[in-house]
C-alpha cells in the first residue's frame, strides 16, 4: 500500500505525534486517578447499600435539628468551595497571582470549615454512643452494628480525601506563589477538589437524609 | 502545547550509581528492577510449593527448614497461601506488566521515558515495600497467614482465633496487598497515559504492537479493579483492628467459641474480591498474549493474522472479565438466576479467546518458522493456554461446577491457564528482550533443554490433577492419606510431586543461562531477530533517552514479514514507503 505512510498523519488527533485530548499529560493522570478513586468508593457505598439492605432494622437516628441541618451547612461549605476554586481556576489562567491566591484561600476555608463541623459531629454521635461496632440505637440498642460500621468508614475516608485536599490546596497556593506551578497545576488540583466534593453529594443523600428520622 | 510528546523527558541521564540503578526514574531500569523483584518472588513462591509437594506425597515425612517430625496442617496451609499471594501478585502482575510493559512500551511506541518517571520510580517502590510487608508474615509470632490467597472472612476476619497465622500475619497480608494496589494504580495510570499521549508520530493506535494493545489493556484492567480490591481491604482491616462486622455474621462459633460480632456478610466480601480477583487473572494472562502474538508473527515470518480481530478481542476479554465474577461463587449460595447470568457472560468469553487462539494457528500456518528459544516458548504459551482455558467452559457451567468447585479440577484449570501459560509468556519475553535489555544473547542450547524439560514438566505435574479432581479431591488439605476413596490417590499424588521436583530442578538451566549469558553471551546487534518494532530500532541496550535525541517517526504496522517485492523479508515500522520501493 503505497498510500499508507506519513502523509496520512494528522487525519486523526490518534495517529500520533501529540496528546489526542490536547490536555497536559499531568491532567489526563489525575483524571485516571479520579476514576480509581471513584471505584473505591464506589466499593464502599456499594458495601454500605449491600449491608442495609441485608439488615432488617437499619436506624435513623438523623433528626432533623441538628444533624440534617448541620450536615446541610457542611455540604454548604464544600460547594461554595467548589465555586471558590472554579474562581481560583479562573484567575490562575488569567496570570493573576494575588486573585489565584485568595480564592485558593477561601477554597481551603470552606474544606477546613467543613472538617471542623464534621469533627464536632463525630465527636457528638461518639458521646451519644456510636461506635464502629456498636450503636445505641435500633431495636434492641446495638442491634445493627453495621450502621456505625458504615458511617464511619465512609465519612471517614472521605474526611481523610478532605483533609488531603486542603493540605495539597495549601502545597499548591505556595507552589504557585513562588511560580514552581504553572496555572494548570492549580487547574489540576482543582479536579481532584471537585471530585470530593462530589463524593460527598453521593455521601450526604445516602448515609444522612436516608437516614433521617422523620416526623419526630 | 506546551506538553507536546515527549517535551518532558529532556531530563538528563543521571550520574552515580544510586541515581542511576537504584532511585532510578529511567523506565528501562525500573523495568528490570521488577522482573528481578519478579524473579526472586517466583523462586520465594516455587519453594514454598516444593514444600507442599513434599507433603502432599509423603505425609510423614520431615523436611530441612520445617521442623521435627510431619509438617502441621497449619503449616501447610500457610504454605498454601504465601505461594498464592506471592506468586499471583510479585510474579503474574508484576514481571508481564510491570517488569516487560516498563521496559518496552515507551520505545515500542516511540516515547523517550514514561508520561511520568518519578510516579515510576514511586510504583516499585511501593511494590517493593508491600514485598517486605508480605515476607514479614513468615517471621512475625504466629507465622504466614492461613486464609488462603482469596483471604476469605469470616476466617481472615476474626483473628488469632481462627489459627496461628491469622493474627498478625494475617494483619500484615491485608497491609501488603493494600500497599500493593497503591503501588499498582501509581503504574497504570502511567501506563494508559503515556499510550495516549507519547506515541511518535505516525503510531496511530492500530499501528501498535499487540504487546502495547495488552499492557494498555491490562492497565485499564488494573486502574479498575485494584480500587475494589483497596476498598475491600480496608472494610478487612476494620473488621479486624476496630472490631465492625463488614464481613462477620452473627452467632459464629470457632474453636468452641461465640464470636461476638453480628450484622456482617462473608458473602460481600466475595462480592468485592472476585470483582477485583477476576479482572486480575486476565492482568496476568493479556501481557503474555501480547509477547506470544509478538513472537509468533516475527518468527513464523508473517503478519499476525487478523490483526484487528486480535486487538478486538483483547478489548472484548478485558471488558467481559468484569462482568463474570459471579462464576467463582456458584456454590456460596448465590441465586441460579445470577449463575445463569455469570456462567453465560463466562462461556461468552470462550468466542474472543478462540480468535486469539486460532488467529495465532492462523500466523503460524504457511510460515517460515524459526525455532529459536523464543518461538519455543510462545509455541508453549499457545499449548498451555489452550489446555488450561478448555477446561474454562467446563468450570464456567454452574451445575458442572457444584461438583469441581474446591476439587484439584480448578487447581490445574488456573494453574495452567494464568500460572504455566503466563509464566511462559515471561519465559518468551525474557530470551526475546534480553539482548535488548543487556546487550548479549541468551544461550540458545541451555534454553532448549530448559524449555522441555519445563513444557513436559507442566502437563506431567497439572494434568494428573484433573483426573484426581474429577475423583473428587477436594483442594487445600494437607493431608488425605486417611480417607478411604483419596488414599487411593496417593500414588497420583506421589508421581506429580517427583514430577514437580524434576521440572523446578530444571529452573536451574533458566537461571544458570541468564546469569552466564549476562557476562559471557555473545554481544547482541540492533536488530538480532529481524524483527520491525521500535525497540529494534536503537542500540542494545539503548541509550538513556531510548532514540538519542531523535524522534521517530512510523510509516507502517508493527508486523509487516515477507511483504511481496521488499529486498528483505521484514520491514521496520520506521521505513518510509519510498525506501521500500527503491529497494524493489
Amino acid at each position: 500500500m503505497d498510500t499508507a505512510g506519513v502523509e496520512e498523519v494528522g487525519a486523526s488527533v490518534w495517529e500520533g505525534g501529540s496528546p489526542p485530548y490536547a490536555i497536559p499529560s499531568k491532567k489526563l493522570g489525575m483524571w485516571l486517578f479520579i476514576v480509581s478513586d471513584a471505584i473505591t468508593f464506589a466499593g464502599l457505598l456499594i458495601a454500605y447499600s449491600y449491608l442495609r439492605v441485608a439488615s432488617a432494622d437499619w436506624p435513623k437516628p438523623f433528626h432533623f435539628y441538628p444533624s440534617i441541618i448541620v450536615a446541610s451547612v457542611m455540604t454548604f461549605c464544600l460547594l461554595t468551595s467548589s465555586i471558590t476554586m472554579v474562581m481560583a481556576v479562573a484567575a490562575a489562567k488569567q496570570g493573576k497571582v494575588s486573585s489565584t491566591l485568595k480564592w485558593l484561600g477561601w477554597t481551603m476555608a470552606g474544606g477546613f470549615a467543613f472538617i471542623l463541623l464534621h469533627a464536632n459531629e463525630w465527636r457528638g454521635l461518639i458521646a451519644e454512643g456510636l461506635r464502629p461496632f456498636t450503636n445505641p440505637w435500633g431495636t434492641p440498642a446495638g442491634s445493627t452494628p453495621l450502621f456505625g460500621a458504615t458511617f464511619f468508614a465512609l465519612t471517614g475516608l472521605h474526611m481523610t480525601h478532605v483533609t488531603i485536599g486542603v493540605i495539597m490546596l495549601g502545597v499548591l497556593a505556595a507552589g504557585h506563589k513562588s511560580g514552581r506551578y504553572p496555572a494548570d497545576y492549580v487547574e489540576i488540583g482543582g479536579l481532584y477538589w471537585h471530585f470530593v466534593d462530589l463524593v460527598w453529594m453521593f455521601i450526604f443523600p445516602l448515609v444522612y437524609l436516608m437516614s433521617a428520622t422523620v416526623g419526630h | 502545547m506546551a506538553h507536546a510528546a515527549g517535551a518532558h523527558a529532556v531530563h538528563h541521564a543521571p550520574q552515580g550509581f544510586i541515581r542511576k540503578y537504584i532511585f532510578s526514574m529511567d523506565h528501562k531500569v525500573i523495568g528490570i528492577q521488577y522482573w528481578f523483584l519478579a524473579l526472586l518472588s517466583v523462586f520465594v513462591g516455587m519453594a514454598l510449593s516444593l514444600y507442599m509437594r513434599l507433603r502432599l506425597a509423603w505425609p510423614s515425612g520431615s523436611f530441612p527448614f520445617m521442623g521435627e517430625g510431619p509438617m502441621t496442617p497449619e503449616t501447610y496451609l500457610s504454605l498454601l497461601t504465601m505461594h498464592g499471594t506471592i506468586m499471583v501478585f510479585f510474579v503474574l502482575t508484576t514481571a508481564p506488566q510491570g517488569g516487560f510493559g516498563n521496559y518496552v512500551l515507551p520505545i515500542q511506541i516511540g516515547a523517550a521515558d514514561m508520561a511520568f518517571p518519578f510516579l515510576n520510580m514511586m510504583s516499585f517502590w511501593t511494590t517493593l515495600l508491600g514485598f517486605f510487608v508480605i515476607i514479614a508474615a513468615f517471621f512475625v509470632s504466629g507465622g504466614a497467614p492461613t486464609g488462603g490467597w482469596t483471604g476469605y472472612p469470616p476466617l481472615s476476619a476474626v483473628g488469632e482465633i481462627a489459627g496461628p497465622g491469622q493474627g498478625l500475619g494475617q494483619t500484615l497480608w491485608i497491609v501488603s496487598i493494600a500497599i500493593f494496589a497503591v503501588g499498582s494504580l501509581l503504574g497504570s495510570l502511567n501506563f494508559i497515559t503515556t499510550t495516549i499521549d507519547l506515541r511518535a508520530k505516525g503510531m496511530s493506535l492500530m499501528r501498535m504492537p499487540l504487546t502495547v494493545w495488552t499492557w494498555f489493556v491490562t492497565s485499564i484492567l488494573m486502574l479498575l479493579s485494584f480500587a475494589v480490591l483497596l476498598a475491600a481491604g480496608i472494610l478487612l482491616l476494620m473488621d479486624r483492628e476496630l472490631g465492625t462486622s463488614f464481613f462477620i455474621p452473627a452467632g459464629l462459633v470457632i474453636s468452641e467459641q461465640v464470636i461476638n460480632h453480628k450484622g456482617g456478610s462473608p458473602l460481600l466480601w466475595q462480592h468485592l474480591f472476585w470483582f477485583f480477583g477476576h479482572p486480575e487473572v486476565y492482568i496476568a494472562i493479556l501481557p503474555g498474549m501480547g509477547v506470544t502474538s509478538q513472537i509468533l508473527s516475527t518468527f513464523a515470518r508473517k503478519p499476525i493474522f487478523g490483526y484487528r480481530a486480535m486487538v478486538y478481542a483483547i478489548v472484548a476479554i478485558g471488558a467481559l472479565g468484569f462482568f463474570v465474577w459471579g462464576h467463582h461463587m456458584f456454590i456460596s449460595g448465590l441465586s441460579p438466576y445470577s449463575g445463569l447470568i455469570f456462567s453465560m457472560v463466562t462461556l461468552t468469553i470462550g468466542v474472543p479467546s478462540a480468535i486469539k487462539t486460532f488467529n495465532w494457528l492462523g500466523t503460524l500456518w504457511g510460515g517460515q518458522i524459526r525455532f529459536a528459544t523464543p518461538m519455543l516458548y510462545a509455541i508453549g504459551f499457545v499449548s498451555l493456554f489452550v489446555s488450561g482455558g478448555l477446561s474454562g467452559p467446563f468450570l464456567g457451567q454452574s451445575s458442572l461446577d457444584l461438583y469441581l468447585h474446591d476439587t484439584y479440577f480448578v487447581v490445574a484449570h488456573f494453574h495452567l491457564v494464568m500460572g504455566v501459560a503466563a509464566i511462559f509468556g515471561m519465559f518468551a519475553g525474557t530470551v526475546y528482550w534480553f539482548p535488548k535489555m543487556f546487550g548479549r544473547m541468551m544461550n540458545e542450547t541451555l534454553g532448549k533443554i530448559h524449555f522441555w524439560i519445563t513444557f513436559v514438566g507442566v502437563y506431567a505435574i497439572f494434568m494428573p490433577m484433573h483426573y484426581i479432581g474429577i475423583a473428587g479431591h477436594p483442594r487445600r488439605y494437607a493431608d488425605t492419606t486417611a480417607v478411604d476413596y483419596l488414599a487411593a490417590l496417593q500414588p497420583v499424588h506421589e508421581f506429580i510431586s517427583i514430577a514437580a521436583i524434576i521440572t523446578i530442578a530444571a529452573q536451574l538451566f533458566f537461571v544458570i543461562n541468564f546469569f552466564w549469558s549476562l557476562y559471557r553471551g555473545p554481544k547482541a546487534s540492533e536488530n538480532p531477530w529481524e524483527a520491525t518494532t521500535l525497540e529494534w530500532t536503537v542500540p542494545s541496550p539503548p541509550p538513556h533517552d531510548n532514540f538519542g535525541g531523535r524522534t521517530p517517526v512510523v510509516y507502517r504496522g508493527p508486523y509487516e514479514y515477507s511483504v511481496p517485492g521488499a529486498s528483505q523479508d521484514y520491514i521496520m515500522q520506521t521505513t518510509p514507503d519510498t525506501m521500500v520501493r527503491g529497494a524493489k
